[in-house]
């Protein structure tokens, strides 16, 4: 019977949202292509969250947590992976494309001799085989990519693919890896940057701010909309270069791509590399004085005003929805 | 030290994309201009960096058609010692693995390096893979996607970021380091390095040179078709005054996009 091997991220003893929504579309896939679906989970904390994942729709979890992946390393990690792919000789692989899973499929690929689609939208059965679509060019165009060989592998950009109904009734069936070796490169300290705020990639809103906001000192203006929507913040190429925010907040074509549920561009114009980085989003909002803006060409509401008049506005309006949601 | 920079030639991130006929790829002819791929140049300017601290050479290393020399050029001028490009009818249709093998071929062709760098992703294919097959392949350790690089006696200190964090890393030397915005500000090639750019040294070499075979290069992916993503529905206007309009947003995402 075919195999479906996905990998499961856990960092502080915690499952990542976007390990969950792999399984979940794992699961949906497992029934055209007729295989079971093993999750391999890596590190401390693994065997702790096998429930969880065969919640999701693991009929299998493979577990490693041995000495040598005690921490995050590339090579000791790539090495689980690969070994569970040698191991189970899986058709389809399909991790992540976290900060985690972007850094290690590439190397597993490389050991397995895999063909790798990277930060996959959708996935889709054809003939028996996997058939994915994947953004190029930031989001400029959209291609449909196909194999040659097994395994067929994929990294699956988090945030796109629905989770599925969780049955925590589902028993897990653990079942245990090894690995041995060192790592010659490896993390010595890890310091928190966000200060309470979701990372750009994880975010279901995202409120960007552009040029528009003429200055450093008015960017708060955008950061308590942000709050009020409880949503992670976004900038501007424009902004990133003048220095006003840091480059980790940059969305478009050198910076993030993003696929949030509500995205809201104040302030921003729209070049053409900014709008490939967010025109996934389900929903845009634009807020610009000026009306020629091209983001009002891929944005489903404007509101032609003075971003100074409207945000503050905007930042009442949506604490009082929530306060009614409460 | 020995500082090798993969890099890749791309269409200007202003580029407006059109697709080519056949439906797999975008249309060359109306690319109008071709850049060194922006995560690439951090790359470039990290490694003359540390030649200027360190002392040593720094090789570019490209793989691509003919038109890929200018990116080659582009890292001489900036102040690259010599440059390797890669250029076979049988890479023009491989896949990322196909071009990491071809990368790790040409670069064991220089003997001991001491660090190889390479941007984070290749802007247009976004695959960002090359970086950890590279490593694989050449069996070195990697730390990718660095905003900060430190090198020391034989090893490395590299920050990178991830979702909500900042890592710090330490690696053996040699090893590939891939980059990211914010590691530096690459500097623009003056004049006089472009016309001393025209003298230095650029070998050119095919899969035969590299001891690269068919099945080695056979793509195991493969673009079947590319679109244009689809058409926006035309933009709804909220009317009012700056409170008017602030209230109906929130009604309309609320009752309507059901977003919020």
């Amino acid at each position: 019977m075919a195999l479906i091997l996905t990998f499961a991220e856990v960092r502080d003893g915690r499952l990542r949202r976007a390990s969950l929504e792999v399984v979940s579309e794992a699961r949906r896939l497992a029934g055209p292509l007729g295989a079971t679906l093993t999750t391999v989970v890596v590190g401390p904390g693994s065997e702790a969250v096998a429930g969880e994942l065969a919640a999701q729709g693991a009929d299998r979890v493979l577990v490693f947590e041995d000495a040598a992946v005690a921490s995050y390393a590339s090579e000791t990690y790539a090495a689980a992976l690969a070994q569970a792919i040698a191991d189970t000789k899986p058709q389809v692989v399909l991790v992540p494309f976290t900060a985690m899973g972007k850094d290690l499929a590439p190397r597993v690929a490389a050991r397995v001799g895999a063909g790798l689609a990277s930060d996959c939208v959708a996935l889709e059965v054809k003939d028996g085989r996997l058939v994915a679509r994947r953004p190029m060019y930031a989001g400029k165009a959209l291609a449909t990519v196909e194999w040659t060989g097994e395994p067929q592998m994929a990294t699956l950009r988090p945030n796109v693919f629905a989770l599925g109904p969780s049955d925590p009734m589902r028993p897990p069936d653990v079942a245990r890896g090894s690995v041995h070796g060192s790592a010659r490169a490896r993390v010595t300290a890890t310091a928190a940057t966000a200060q309470g705020r979701l990372p750009l990639s994880e975010a279901q809103i995202i409120v960007s701010g552009g040029r528009g906001l003429k200055g450093p000192e008015n960017f708060h203006l955008v950061e308590s909309l942000a709050d009020a929507l409880g949503a992670a913040v976004g900038a501007s190429r424009a902004v990133v270069d003048a220095g006003w925010v840091d480059h980790q907040l940059q969305v478009g074509q050198t910076g993030r791509t993003v696929s949030p549920s509500l995205y809201v561009a104040c302030g921003i114009s729209g070049a053409i590399q900014h709008l490939a980085g967010m025109s996934s989003a389900r929903c845009i909002v634009a807020i610009n004085k000026d009306p020629d803006a091209p983001i009002f060409k891929v944005a489903d509401y404007g509101v032609l005003g003075d971003l100074f008049e409207v945000l503050p506005r905007l930042t009442e309006a949506a604490k009082a929805h929530r306060a009614s949601r409460a | 030290m020995k500082v090798v920079v993969c890099v890749e030639q791309v269409p200007d991130t202003e580029t407006r994309v059109r697709i080519a006929a056949g439906g797999a790829s975008i249309s060359e002819p109306d690319v109008q201009s071709w850049i060194v791929s922006p995560y690439d140049e951090f790359a470039i300017e990290e490694a003359l960096r540390i030649k200027e601290a360190k002392g040593g050479e720094v090789v570019i290393v490209t793989v691509g058609p003919e038109r890929a020399q200018a990116a080659l050029r582009t890292g001489l001028a900036m102040g690259a010692d010599s440059a390797i490009h890669v250029k076979d009818a049988a890479l023009d249709a491989t896949d990322t693995l196909g071009t990491a093998r071809a990368l790790a071929a040409a670069i064991r062709t220089l003997g001991p390096v001491d660090l190889v760098l390479c941007g984070q992703q290749g802007v247009g294919g976004d695959h960002s893979q090359i970086p950890g097959m590279l490593a694989e392949l050449l069996d070195l350790p990697q730390v990718t996607v660095a905003v900060k690089i430190g090198i020391g006696d034989g090893q490395a200190t590299v920050e990178r970021e991830i979702e909500g964090a900042r890592e710090t890393w330490t690696t053996s030397l040699p090893a590939v380091i891939s980059t990211q915005k914010g590691l530096n500000e690459p500097r623009y090639a003056a004049l006089k390095g472009i016309m001393a750019a025209k003298k230095k040294p650029l070998s050119v070499l095919d899969a035969a040179a590299l001891g690269l075979d068919a099945a080695a290069l056979s793509p195991r992916l493969r673009v079947t078709q590319l679109e244009l993503p689809p058409a926006r529905p035309p933009v709804r206007m909220i009317e009012g005054d700056p409170a008017g309009q602030a209230k109906e947003l929130v009604r309309v995402l609320h009752e309507e996009a059901k977003v919020i």
